[in-house]
C-alpha cells in the first residue's frame, strides 16, 4: 500500500501555460480530455503516431476513473525537463486500487473489461507512475518524451 | 451522436462520424443488431475511418458488436482502421480478434461479395 499523497502543482493554484484540465464525469470528458491532449502534442510537435498513443493513453486513464471512481480529473502540460514532453495526470478520489501488482497485469480486471488499460497504457508512455491508496484515490502520472 | 446506417441490397453499412462515447457506440451495437433481424441483412460494414482513436472499450464493443452479428446470421466487416489507429491498437496489445477487416468500404464490400458469392447481383 503506497501512502504517498499528491503534492505538486496540480493540487496548487499554479498557472503553467499550455496545461489544461479536463473534469472527469461523463462519458463525453473522455472525449473532450484526449482531444486537449492530442491538441497540446500537436502543439509540442509530437509525430501524428505518437499523437495517437497519447489521446489513447488519455483515453484508457479518463474510463479508469468514470468506472472505478465515477469522478476525477485529467490533466496535461507540457515538459520541459532538459527535454520537450507532455505530462499527463489522471487523478481521482475514488476507492483506490487494493493490489497496484495484479491491476497491471494483463488481462486482470474487476470491471469486465479487457484488464489491458493500465499495462497496456504503461506501455505506450515512456514513464509510467501509479499511487493508490484504498479508501483516498489514485494519481497516475505518465510522461512521453519527444523523440 | 447517432451513428447513420444506410441499407445497400442485403447489407448495412454504418459510417461512425465523428468520436464516439461509449454510450454511442452501445447504442450503435443494439440498434444494428436489432436492424440485422428486420432487414434480413447478409452482410455487416462498420465505417471506422473518422475514428482517430480506439481505446480498449472501443475494441472490445467492436469485437462484441462482430461476434453478435455472426450470431445473427451475418457476417462483419470492420473497415477504414486508420494507420495512427492500428499501430495504436497494436502497442496496446489490443486485437479485434475474429472480427474482419478491410483497408476501404470498397475492399469491404468487395470482400462481403465474395463471401457470399453474389457477384454482381448485389443491390443497390
Amino acid at each position: 500500500m503506497d501512502s504517498r499523497s499528491w503534492t505538486s502543482t496540480c493540487s496548487g493554484g499554479t498557472h503553467v501555460v499550455g496545461e489544461s484540465r479536463v473534469p472527469i464525469k461523463q462519458g463525453g470528458d473522455i472525449i473532450t480530455a484526449r482531444q486537449q491532449g492530442r491538441a497540446l502534442a500537436a502543439q509540442l510537435g509530437f509525430s501524428s503516431a505518437d499523437q495517437t498513443l497519447i489521446a489513447t493513453a488519455i483515453s484508457e486513464m479518463a474510463r479508469n476513473i468514470l468506472v472505478y471512481a465515477k469522478v476525477g480529473e485529467i490533466i496535461v502540460r507540457p515538459e520541459h525537463n532538459g527535454k520537450a514532453g507532455i505530462t499527463i495526470i489522471a487523478h481521482d478520489a475514488g476507492p483506490g486500487i487494493p493490489d497496484i501488482n495484479r491491476a497491471m497485469q494483463n488481462g486482470y480486471s474487476t470491471s469486465g473489461s479487457l484488464g489491458v488499460g493500465l499495462p497496456g497504457t504503461k506501455r505506450i508512455m515512456d514513464e509510467f507512475l501509479i499511487v493508490s491508496e484504498v479508501g483516498k484515490g489514485t494519481t497516475v502520472t505518465m510522461k512521453k518524451w519527444k523523440t | 451522436m447517432r451513428v447513420p446506417i444506410l441499407k445497400q441490397g442485403s447489407y448495412l453499412i454504418a459510417s461512425i462520424q465523428d468520436a464516439l462515447s461509449d454510450e454511442d457506440l452501445a447504442q450503435l451495437q443494439q440498434e444494428l443488431v436489432a436492424r440485422v433481424g428486420q432487414a434480413r441483412t447478409r452482410g455487416v460494414i462498420i465505417d471506422v475511418t473518422a475514428l482517430d482513436v480506439m481505446d480498449s472499450f472501443a475494441c472490445r464493443t467492436l469485437r462484441d458488436l462482430a461476434h453478435t452479428i455472426t450470431l445473427r446470421g451475418a457476417e462483419t466487416v470492420i473497415v477504414g482502421i486508420q494507420p495512427d489507429v492500428a499501430f495504436a491498437l497494436v502497442r496496446l496489445g489490443l486485437s479485434l480478434s475474429g472480427a474482419q477487416t478491410a483497408l476501404d468500404l470498397e475492399d469491404g464490400l468487395a470482400l462481403l461479395d465474395q463471401h457470399l458469392q453474389r457477384g454482381n447481383t448485389r443491390g443497390r
